[in-house]
């Protein structure tokens, strides 16, 4: 029987905009905190607790993500396309476990105290070194820009699918429910022009 | 035209060329908006703003590239030791570091300027950072100076002084020219030194009375908050002779902590409402409440070279639970100027500093 679905579950998508919104302050947060001096302590005390809550979700929206059954992709994308659209939802994924995880490491070879709220705190996992910490510091913004980049394409794409090709991919992940006819009303046929040229 | 032909049936509206082109702009200006943004934030489009790495730059044209040594206050050496908590402060912040008891405490004394080798001299700034390390893990740091107010209101006028007294290269002597007008420019700084002035001069580390300089905030178990300010004063009478030896200050308080253990008593004065806690140049009114709420103690001195204090970052607002920072400008600036100065220095390959682990052995 083939796959009805059209959008992914509530709880994903819920994940989704919730981390996306949290992603982006971070990020945001981030590169202003490097450049402020007045801000720097404000900011950097929401960074330190929102990038535990990132790494926190990611792996909550990972396995929610493997155990979700899955909307198809729309019938307009070539088979590079759908990979190259896997590949990049897991790349997000990764930098967004990976990201959090060096920023609570260099600090921990840095001994930087990481405080969340209150007197709650997350320990050291790694040793007091303060050439390891230099390492980790700069991998940390080299990954953030390229989170970046890649959020960058991410959204470059979702609007060439809504506003080119328009085949309502969008409605896969929007936050309201929509009917089955709106999100297919693009091609429905089960091949397109574009997967006949390139096959 | 073949391929056209074989489409599907398509539900949506044709695009023209136009159109396409209209879509794809309005994508790219989508994406540039956003990449501007975040340009905007970083920095990116105020070249000229005062930024932590444009802060550190400064210090490292006054006083050059010195590298793995702090940019401000590089020379150095540790102490270990501990803080005997009486249970006084317990009323004034719910700090697990103020309940009853000790905690160990990692030290570092230090002269200010970017010059790790630059001889002592009795008319330098001299600091100590601390580290309180507390039963639950939170640590409490906090950056001292033995001056009693600190010269400077703004991180801008802390900047704009770095070049002002900067010493001619002709004479050595900063110009007075520039400091003159700087003064005039900040009439706060003038107060400040005159104040200074006015206050008993110490003639060493170890009847220095150190001082936090800015204005914190302590919370107790009710959630009460308080202004506070705290001051570290010697427990033992001491002199330091002065001397050409170019390392005559460490060298005193190196052969004092090995004859025997200084300390130091915790003082907290506190603020009443109405003074100022955005402003380090001015000391409180003479006769707040000042509560003695331990006593520090120092018995191991090593050098910066082996010590863990040399690559800690003394950040003033590494804060446990029960107290937190105030609306002083100065604060979140050295937090942020601290911790760009240890970025870059931690990276960065190690030299031996003036006093190495044979000279504090020597003392013994």
């Amino acid at each position: 029987m083939p796959n009805q679905r059209t959008q992914f579950t509530a709880l994903m998508r819920i994940l989704h905009w919730t981390m996306a919104a949290m992603v982006l302050t971070q990020l945001g947060i981030g590169i202003t905190m490097v450049a402020s001096l007045a801000d720097y302590h404000t900011l950097v005390s929401i960074h330190r607790p929102l990038g535990a809550a990132i790494l926190v979700l990611v792996v909550v929206r990972f396995v929610v993500r493997q155990l979700s059954p899955l909307p198809p992709f729309p019938p307009t994308m070539s088979r590079l396309e759908r990979m190259a659209a896997l590949a990049s939802e897991y790349t997000l994924y990764g930098f967004m476990f990976v990201l959090p995880l060096v920023g609570w490491s260099m600090l921990s070879a840095a001994r930087y105290p990481v405080m969340l709220f209150g007197s709650v705190h997350l320990p050291f996992i790694l040793p007091h070194d303060a050439l390891l910490y230099a390492i980790l510091r700069r991998t940390h913004t080299i990954l953030a820009y390229l989170l970046f980049l890649t959020y960058l394409a991410h959204f470059g794409a979702i609007l060439f699918h809504t506003l080119i090709v328009r085949d309502g991919m969008l409605f896969r992940m929007v936050p309201w429910n929509v009917r089955p006819r709106e999100v297919v009303r693009g091609s429905s046929q089960p091949t397109s022009r574009r997967e006949r040229v390139e096959v | 035209m073949a391929i056209q032909h074989e489409a599907p049936p398509d539900a949506r509206p044709h695009l023209s060329t136009a159109g396409k082109v209209a879509r794809l702009t309005l994508i790219g200006a989508a994406l540039a908006a956003v990449a501007g943004t975040f340009a905007y934030l970083g920095g990116w489009l105020t070249p000229n703003a005062l930024t932590p790495a444009r802060f550190t730059d400064g210090f490292e044209e006054v006083y050059g590239v010195h590298p793995g040594f702090r940019r401000n206050h590089a020379k150095g050496v540790g102490v270990w030791g501990f803080f005997e908590s009486n249970g006084n402060g317990v009323r004034l912040s719910k700090a697990a570091v103020f309940r009853p008891g000790r905690v160990s405490v990692l030290g570092r004394f230090s002269l200010g300027g970017g010059q790790p080798y630059a001889p002592d001299s009795a008319s330098d700034v001299r600091g100590l950072g601390l580290q309180f390390s507390l039963p639950d893990g939170e640590l409490w740091r906090t950056a001292m100076i033995h001056l009693p107010v600190f010269p400077f209101r703004t991180p801008e006028a802390f900047y704009e002084n770095l070049f002002a007294s900067r010493p001619d290269p002709s004479t050595g002597q900063p110009d007075p020219a520039k400091m003159q007008a700087f003064l005039a420019h900040h009439p706060e700084t003038a107060e400040a030194l005159k104040f200074i002035k006015s206050q008993p001069a110490s003639s060493g580390f170890g009847d220095s009375t150190f001082h936090g300089l800015n204005a914190f905030r302590f919370i107790n178990a009710a959630g009460e908050s308080t202004p506070v300010r705290w001051i570290l004063t010697p427990a033992q009478p001491w002199n330091t002779t002065p001397s050409q030896d170019k390392n005559f200050l460490f060298e005193a308080l190196i052969a004092q902590i090995h004859r025997q253990p200084l300390q130091w008593y915790l003082i907290v004065i506190v603020g009443q409402p109405g003074d100022p806690t955005n402003d380090a140049t001015i000391a409180w009114p003479a006769g707040r409440e000042q509560v003695n709420v331990g006593t520090l103690t120092f018995d191991r001195v090593e050098s910066d070279d082996t010590s863990a204090a040399r690559d800690i970052n003394f950040d003033p607002l590494a804060l446990p639970a029960g107290i937190a920072t105030s609306d002083d400008p100065l604060l979140s600036a050295r937090s942020a100027v601290y911790s760009q100065s240890f970025t870059r220095r931690a990276g960065e390959q190690k030299q031996p500093s003036a006093i190495t682990p044979a000279e504090v052995d020597k003392g013994k």
